[in-house]
């Protein structure tokens, strides 16, 4: 006697009787997608959002440098503010790892104003800082309008402004008329700055030249800021040596940092933000999720006889939960697409608007199908094993 | 071969009781051989859905003993019970079932799914089955858009595009009129003459009548088994 075997489904016919079931239903399908959907688009967008920012550190880190040492002040034994010799420039300056020296003193009592009307308590916390032309250089600062200070104008009252600043005062560009009263004289501004990432103390300053600063305001300030650029293959030496140059006598005095540090610091607490994002995107899949269940378990009530007539036709229990579980994935696959789609264009969008380099990491992509598939299996699983369940006659007694 | 008079079903003691005490079948002896051509009759509630089921293997009996095509479907798995209706039994049904917004071809095609056919496969010979039941032209129209007896025709299309030994119809003209219903009897005979053995239930006297043999059923027992003698 000939034994019974039953056919087995081609891939392609496990596909084609997955989407008869979603082409079936197009409104519950279409919705339950949309749950996946959001829920993908969700994580898509929070990692490559946050990769896309990190990108763009890393391009901002790599065109301002990472050798950027700066040499402050510090606290003396008994907790007082110390102060830098005013030989630390030169001594610095001396070192072979170091291939650039600028330095910075406050004024403190250098008051910025937009006019002498404003009262003077009303200062807006900006710092008047005396400067050396080779600043910008150095902290790798641009100009955002107007010009830097040249030999010439750091001998004259002439000011150039902080982005913050500027912001501050009001002043949107520069031109030849506009003036600002800065520690009891008029100044004029001929330049305002873009933001200084490695350097921020400056956005909210006013810099004027050092010869400057002596003349019209007849204070000769204490350096507070030495900014220093070092080898960078030297950078970590170069910093032990950077106390000890600058206060031969108190290195404990004298505070050195790394301004790129604190950027990738920044972008450490980033990631604790985006694991938190990603938390509640895993809410939204697991939403999602629960939406594809729900629309199976109803796509299995509503088409017992359909299962039945596939019974009739020799449909064992197995090619009945394959076609649900085909339906199921098949469903979920739509939603992870469409949210890849949805948080690729979320990204893109977002990086563009914040002048970000779009990065949307494939892991990111392969672990969304993936998420998507397992949801699908999941949600699909009791819903088929339901349908398989579903005794012949019974299914076609359904209306 | 097998010859003529070997019986493609036989049902011996066939018992079938259902959950609350309601018993559908009560020791049904019956034999239906290759070639033949028999209507089930009897009134509502007679049982002889439940004997369609129990000869189609959709149902199993609560005790008794049946055999299709030589295999005792007591001994056989849900798999191979499933492979059996896959490659000898074709079923229509009143409501026709077929799958909306699917092609009537595809429809068709879809009764070849589980035998293991492949899709080009599946359509050629679907095709036929309806060239067969006179569907020729209307191979690529949605389900939705044929009449009554045209969506009839079709079912039928899908049960024997696998050729199979049993056609089994649960009141196939229930839904169509008598124009309709006529032509599918008809059809019914003519497959009956290239050699199916069709087993028709009905209530319906007037398709009855064309039947040569009557199995009559009232409350789950056959009450007579008549052969019209052919004139």
């Amino acid at each position: 006697m000939t034994t019974l075997r039953p056919g087995r489904l081609s891939p392609p016919d496990v596909l084609r009787l997955g989407a008869y079931g979603l082409r079936a239903r197009p409104l519950p399908v279409v919705l339950s997608a949309l749950g996946i959907a959001i829920g993908i688009a969700a994580m898509i967008a929070v990692v490559a959002t946050s990769t896309s920012s990190r990108a763009d550190l890393d391009r901002l880190l790599d065109s301002l440098g990472t050798n950027l040492l700066t040499v402050a002040p510090g606290l003396t034994l008994f907790g007082e503010e110390a102060t830098l010799p005013d030989e630390s420039v030169v001594m610095i300056g001396r070192i072979g790892a170091v291939e650039a020296v600028t330095a910075i003193g406050l004024l403190p009592d250098a008051k910025v104003y937009r006019t002498d009307k404003v009262p003077t308590p009303q200062s807006g916390g900006i710092g008047t800082y005396a400067v050396r032309t080779d600043l910008l250089e150095t902290v790798g600062a641009t100009v955002r309008s107007g010009t830097w200070l040249n030999e010439a104008t750091a001998r004259y009252p002439a000011v150039v402004l902080g982005a913050a600043t500027a912001d501050r005062l009001g002043i949107g560009a520069v031109n030849r008329d506009i003036q600002i009263w800065l520690g009891g004289r008029w100044f004029t501004v001929i330049g305002i700055l873009d933001p200084v990432p490695l350097a921020p103390e400056l956005d909210l300053g006013a810099l004027i030249g050092w010869q400057a600063g002596r003349r019209y305001l007849g204070v000769d300030g204490d350096t507070t800021t030495v900014y220093t650029r070092t080898d960078p293959d030297a950078v970590e030496a170069g910093r032990g040596l950077l106390a000890r140059s600058a206060n031969p006598a108190r290195p404990n005095e004298v505070d050195v940092s790394r301004p790129s540090d604190a950027l990738a610091a920044q972008a450490a607490v980033d990631k604790t933000f985006t694991g938190l994002l990603l938390g509640l995107g895993a809410v939204a899949l697991l939403v999602g999720g629960i939406g594809v269940a729900n629309t199976m378990v109803i796509s299995v009530l509503e088409r017992r006889s359909e299962i039945g007539l596939r019974r009739s036709l020799g449909a064992t229990r197995e090619h009945i939960r394959t076609q649900f579980l085909s339906e199921s994935l098949l469903l979920s696959l739509l939603g992870g697409g469409a949210g890849i789609v949805l948080g690729s264009t979320v990204t893109a969008v977002y990086a563009t608007v914040q002048g970000w380099p779009t990065v949307v990491p494939t892991w990111v992509v392969v672990g969304g199908i993936a998420a998507a598939l397992i949801i699908g299996g999941v949600a699909g699983l009791y819903p088929a094993i339901r349908a398989a369940r579903v005794a012949p006659t019974e299914a076609l007694a359904a209306p | 071969m097998t010859s003529s008079d070997e019986a493609i079903v036989t049902l011996r003691g066939v018992r079938r009781e259902y959950a609350g005490g309601v018993t559908a079948l009560q020791d049904v002896d019956l034999d239906i051989r290759r070639g033949e051509l028999v209507a089930i009759v009897g009134p509502s509630g007679s049982g002889k859905t439940t004997m369609l089921n129990v000869m189609g293997t959709l149902d199993r009996p609560t005790s008794g003993q049946v055999v299709v095509d030589g295999f005792d479907v007591a001994e056989l798995s849900d798999r191979e019970v499933s492979a059996l209706r896959a490659g000898r039994i074709g079923f229509v049904f009143q409501h026709f079932h077929l799958a909306p917004g699917v092609s009537v071809l595809d429809n068709v095609a879809d009764g070849l799914l589980y035998a293991g056919a492949r899709l080009r496969e599946r359509r050629d010979r679907a095709e036929a089955a309806l060239r067969l039941v006179g569907l020729g032209h209307r191979l690529t129209h949605r389900s939705h858009a044929l009449s009554g007896g045209e969506r009839q025709r079709t079912a039928i299309a899908r049960a024997v595009v696998r050729e199979p030994a049993l056609l089994l119809a649960d009141e196939p003209t229930g839904s169509l009129d008598s124009q309709s219903g006529e032509d599918l009897v008809r059809l019914l005979l003519d497959l009956n003459e290239m050699g199916t053995t069709v087993v028709v239930i009905t209530h319906e006297q007037v398709v009855a009548s064309h039947l040569p043999r009557h199995v009559s059923m009232l409350d789950g027992r056959v009450v007579e088994d008549r052969t019209a003698v052919a004139t």
